[in-house]
């Protein structure tokens, strides 16, 4: 028992398994990720993945929008599209932020694609997955053919460069302005980024995991009610 | 510098800046010394702040305006003065607690936040088809009375900005004949955390169908009055045509979707185009019109108001059909104990429940605690939910680790992309013209900050 209190079996010396194009969501420590954990579970470890890339036929439209996709990027292709994830009836596309503005141009343009707007960017923070800590998520619709497709860009935390869209969609302005505020993605060629939620002489980036939520403790009745994410919490 | 006011609303006028005119900034005060110093200095170009604070920003906004005489030369919006943190907040509380939060984020459209979140949670849950028709019915229900709410603030905030007070209290007059509704059902009139992961919070109270149809001929009147209050007043009119015009290129540019888009010839709905909760089986129109200006937006927001109505009176026919059918989910590892009835307090209980997990099942008791403190964990991965808000699409992209707390809850609130066309809208226009833009947009800035 006091072995167990001294040298814990955190499972942190596991290295995650991190199959090609998946992206590693978490890692979970314990049974309810909680500190102090006296349930015995704490030496569990669990790595979450995103579901494994999708395989020929995707299903629907999803291949016609592949193929052209594929047919307009030519020899790039293979370079531009990581991996196509099929999810809960959506397409999800990870793309080489190189090769973003290229990608969103043809899915604007082509009359077979036809994804006339793009309907903002949200920025998803990934701590475990080394190297690509950073997820720009864009939703972009068409109307034309009533169909919405995921494109997701990943880019590490030391080079958080990803290209602006806005050349493509003037729309996603003030979307990037806020990924930038709460991630601190650099969109590489905005008109003017600048923070957009927080003031602009805000230190940090709000929405990334190792920023905490704050608060303070509350005394309720004699008790003090720690702030909410200093509390015990199951995950 | 040479400045043309014979045409008010033309983008004609702009003076030629050589980038040497001297800029000098205000704070607060009055405005005639203001103009007086200006005049004094000879200066004609003044830049001031409208907002943070001000009656027709609908919240908390601020805006940049850079005059010469009556037209606005520049403006650009500035926001985040409601900045609230809710999605960062969602990512320290349950799934069910998440309601709480998203429903406070456009808190004139309130049931929308939750049931595109519900619906993007359902997703990841893989429950979208086990939703009980009942609680898909009461979900409609509780939208489209919201819409009417919403719309109804629109036009009426809108008419009391541009100094018609009647229109505003006949506005918020129907306004409280939908939250009566919505009151006797939800337990609240806003903010109500009534659409839940897997259903809704709790069923109708007895004689609740009753009251939907005493309720929509007393809307239908507010309506028709509303539309003969303005539809035809020369002021009014003279006020709205032709003015925050953006035509269709320009909406498709900035993604702008909503009465605004549809103001422009596209009948885009989200409710036609990708149905949810049912919305194919519900026979209503979608009003669209070429215009693509104020006048036109606010024609299309009555409008609707009626086609709402109509879904209205279709749901009270559903819910009588449906009487005592479950309104959350069967699987009880996500549902939340549903059959409650709202009490002189406001707040819903079930003594069933209560006699059920406490005199008789300690492995109930067990159950239902565990689902209350910890929740339920949701399968990784990531999904996205649209659905049409009263100004536009609202979307809702949420990450899941496979845990019982959201890893990412992020909203796309339509007020936040079309309030970039603010700018566009005004500039060119006369100073009074930019509050009816504004209005126009009806964003609401807890939505627009979160």
């Amino acid at each position: 028992m006091s072995d167990a209190i001294e040298n814990p079996t955190t499972g942190a010396e596991v290295a995650p398994v991190a199959p090609e194009g998946r992206t590693l969501i978490n890692v979970r420590q314990g049974m309810f990720g909680a500190q102090g954990d006296t349930t015995g579970y704490g030496g569990l470890t669990r790595f979450i993945y995103e579901p494994a890339p999708a395989q020929r036929p995707y299903g629907g439209w999803f291949d016609e929008v592949v193929d052209v996709l594929e047919e307009l990027l030519g020899d790039k292709a293979s370079e531009a599209i990581e991996s196509v994830i099929v999810d809960r009836g959506e397409l999800t596309l990870h793309i080489a932020s190189e090769h973003l503005l290229e990608v969103a141009q043809h899915l604007r343009d082509d009359q077979d694609l036809r994804f006339e707007f793009c309907v903002g960017v949200s920025g998803v923070h990934y701590p475990a997955h080394t190297g690509r800590e950073l997820h720009a998520v864009y939703p972009i619709q068409s109307i034309t053919h009533n169909r919405r497709i995921r494109v997701e860009v990943s880019v590490s935390e030391q080079d958080p460069h990803i290209p602006s869209v806005t050349s493509v969609y003037p729309s996603n302005n003030w979307h990037e302005r806020e990924t930038w505020d709460f991630f601190g993605i650099i969109f590489d060629g905005h008109p003017g980024l600048a923070r957009i939620e927080m003031p602009d002489d805000w230190v940090g980036h709000p929405q990334r995991k190792d920023y905490p939520l704050g608060g303070i403790p509350i005394e309720y009745k004699g008790a003090e009610v720690p702030s909410p994410d200093e509390r015990r919490q199951y995950r | 510098m040479t400045t043309d006011y014979t045409t008010p609303h033309a983008t004609a006028g702009l003076g030629d800046d050589d980038g040497t005119a001297p800029e000098f900034t205000v704070y607060g005060g009055d405005w005639t010394d203001v103009a007086e110093e200006a005049t004094r200095l000879s200066e004609q170009r003044i830049v001031f702040n409208m907002g943070p604070q001000h009656p027709s920003t609908h919240g908390v906004l601020r805006i940049m305006l850079e005059v010469e005489g009556e037209t606005v030369q520049e403006l650009r919006a500035g926001i985040g003065y409601l900045h609230t943190g809710i999605e960062k907040n969602m990512e320290y509380r349950t799934w069910t607690q998440g309601v709480t939060f998203a429903t406070r984020m456009d808190y004139v459209a309130a049931m929308f936040n939750e049931a595109v979140y519900c619906l993007g949670v359902e997703k990841l849950l893989g429950i979208t088809d086990d939703i009980p028709e009942r609680a898909n019915v009461l979900r409609v229900l509780m939208m489209e009375l919201t819409r009417i709410g919403s719309h109804l603030v629109a036009i009426g905030t809108g008419g009391n900005e541009m100094g018609a007070t009647t229109v505003m209290t006949t506005a918020f007059i129907g306004r409280e004949e939908t939250f009566k509704v919505i009151e006797n059902i939800t337990g609240l009139r806003t903010n109500n955390a009534y659409i839940r992961p897997g259903g809704v919070a709790q069923d109708t109270p007895e004689g609740a169908v009753e009251m939907i149809r005493e309720m929509i001929p007393k809307v239908r009147h507010v309506l028709d009055d509303m539309a003969y209050l303005q539809l035809e007043n020369p002021i009014f009119k003279g006020r709205l045509q032709n003015v925050a015009v953006l035509d269709l290129s320009a909406c498709m540019a900035l993604g702008i979707t909503g009465p605004m888009l549809r103001s422009a010839g596209v009948p885009y709905d989200l409710r036609k185009s990708e149905p949810y909760c049912g919305y194919e089986t519900y026979d209503f129109q979608v009003p669209t019109s070429m215009d693509a200006d104020a006048y036109s937006r606010v024609v299309l927001r009555l409008e609707e108001c009626y086609e709402s109505l109509k879904i209205v009176e279709q749901c009270a026919d559903r819910l009588e059909a449906l009487e005592g059918q479950p309104v959350m989910v069967a699987d009880k590892k996500i549902a939340w104990p549903a059959q409650l009835s709202v009490g002189g307090d406001g707040q819903g209980n079930s003594f069933e429940h209560i006699r059920h997990i406490m005199g008789e099942s300690m492995e109930a008791l067990i159950h239902h605690f565990k689902l209350v403190t910890e929740g339920f964990p949701v399968p990784a991965g990531q999904a996205y939910a649209a659905i049409e808000n009263p100004k536009g699409m609202l979307g809702c992209h949420v990450v899941s680790d496979g845990g019982t707390k959201p890893w990412r809850a992020h909203f796309r609130d339509p007020g936040f992309n079309n309030l970039q066309a603010l700018s566009m809208l005004t500039e060119g226009g006369q100073v009074a013209d930019v509050v009816v833009a504004i209005a126009t947009i009806d964003m609401v800035l807890g939505g627009v900050d979160r």
